[in-house]
């Protein structure tokens, strides 16, 4: 009764769950470089690929359900489907983060910023490892590495609560940046809640895992 | 919910073949019970110990306790015929008897010595109710029973099993032999039987014991693996050989 072709399709599909999750977090990297270096070109074409990333999540959405439809899996194979099909959403929401703050980017325009970007990259960085620690995490079935990343959500909001202040400041200091100081807020809370999403598939590796549906790190905004 | 049966350390032998190796469970009264595993791991005996039905073939052997509402049905000098009147079966292919619709239903009630015409036939018409019949064979009761359907057929049986009032209707592999069609009808009255009956079903199909019972038991090699709810067994099964099992990984 073994099903090869059936454990290879679903094989296939965790390899398209990575790929997707390199495409968001690149989106983010990038999207973040772009603002920090002022880069319009790069944040557009951002804007502009972030259709990707939804076609890929309908893509492999459509091929859980296909192997549902056929294959009636059970067990751990309907949990990775299950797992699957909730972590494609979060992926696909990260890279609409990613295409928000290219789009923050692009509304500042050729203005310069109104302070260097040091803590906001930092944080970004954070976040995408966060997100690819938690996706090797889904590949190697661990969830101790999986629950340490829920969290390292902490680390993401206390960035946020700095970079905040430090922002509402300078806008007490000078109004007259007040718009573009909100820009960057808005940027700051794109990563904070990728790093929330991130923590939604961290919770899915362990429901993966162990069937069991735990709440793990709820968000303080 | 009680148990109907509890199941103590149970071994069985057919002549020298230890076929069951130490089973230990409980089946709760009023739901479904589903038994699963890979051909020849002890579930169809298992299922034919509930009854007794071994002691039809010499040379079988029992050791342990199976009790049916707290009394052993291994003792010694126990009425195998009124034990299989409280303990219905219904086989894999469907059996009716070479005689009438009616007749088939109405064998079992003669034999437990129901002689008045008029109860014969209301407990048949009750039987063919409660086994979803009814409707379908109403106009027809003293045709021969073999002119139905594959699926009627088993229908018929069950409401033979039924017509007796049992406790309990043990099913093996009852839809393997039919349609899909007919296969629902009768998981869909499994699912009825249940409000009346305790139901325990071998099947070879993993996705009939997920639809239509509450408790599944994962046998391999005369043991029994892992008993537990059947959503616990088919979402996130404890035993690694379980899940191994129902995903397809062997067997």
């Amino acid at each position: 009764m073994t099903r090869e072709a059936y454990h290879k399709a679903l094989k296939d599909l965790e390899g398209e769950l990575q790929q997707m999750a390199v495409m968001v977090g690149s989106a983010v990297r990038a999207s973040m470089d772009a603002l920090k270096n002022r880069d319009l070109e790069t944040s557009k074409r951002i804007v502009h690929d972030d259709i990707q990333v939804n076609r890929k999540r309908f893509e492999i959405e459509e091929r859980c359900i296909r192997i549902i439809a056929t294959q009636q899996p059970m067990a751990v194979d309907l949990r990775i489907l299950a797992a699957i099909i909730n972590i494609i959403t979060d992926l696909e929401r990260i890279g609409d983060h990613a295409e928000g703050t290219a789009k923050i980017s692009l509304a500042i325009g050729e203005a310069p910023l109104v302070k260097p970007l040091v803590d906001l990259p930092k944080m970004a960085e954070k976040a995408v490892s966060m997100l690819e620690r938690c996706m090797k995490a889904f590949l190697d079935r661990d969830i101790e590495t999986a629950r340490q990343i829920c969290n390292e959500d902490d680390e993401v909001d206390a960035y946020y609560d700095q970079i905040y202040k430090d922002l509402v400041l300078l806008m007490i200091e000078n109004p007259k940046i007040i718009k573009d100081a909100t820009y960057l807020i808005w940027a700051a809370h794109n990563i904070e809640r990728i790093a929330d999403r991130v923590t939604n598939i961290a919770e899915r590796v362990v429901y993966m895992v162990t069937g069991k549906m735990e709440e793990m790190n709820v968000s303080k905004y | 919910m009680k148990d109907k049966f509890t199941i103590k350390n149970l071994n069985f032998w057919y002549g020298d073949k230890h076929a069951l190796k130490g089973i230990n469970l409980s089946m709760k009264e009023r739901e479904v019970t589903a038994l699963i595993g890979p051909s020849g791991c002890g579930k169809t005996t298992f299922l034919r110990c509930m009854n007794r039905m071994h002691d039809l073939y010499p040379g079988n052997r029992y050791e342990g306790e199976i009790l049916l509402d707290g009394k052993n049905l291994l003792e010694k000098g126990l009425d195998l015929i009124k034990l299989r009147s409280r303990v219905g079966m219904v086989f894999q292919k469907p059996t009716p008897f070479p005689m009438s619709m009616y007749d088939n239903i109405a064998f079992g009630l003669k034999l437990m010595g129901v002689k008045s015409k008029s109860e014969l036939t209301s407990r048949v018409e009750k039987a063919l109710k409660d086994s979803a019949l009814w409707e379908e064979i109403k106009d027809r009761l003293h045709e021969p029973a073999l002119s139905l359907s594959g699926g009627q057929q088993q229908r018929l049986c069950i409401a033979r099993a039924v017509a007796v009032e049992p406790d309990v209707i043990l099913m093996d592999e009852p839809c393997s032999a039919l349609d899909p069609v007919a296969t629902a009808k009768i998981e869909d009255l499994i699912t009825d039987l249940k409000q009346n009956y305790t139901v325990v079903i071998v099947t070879h199909n993993m996705q009939q014991a997920a639809r239509v019972s509450q408790y599944t038991g994962f046998f391999m090699l005369g043991e029994v693996i892992e008993f537990d709810t059947t959503e616990k067994i088919f979402t996130a099964p404890a035993n690694k050989l379980t899940e191994d099992y129902i995903t397809g990984r062997f067997g």
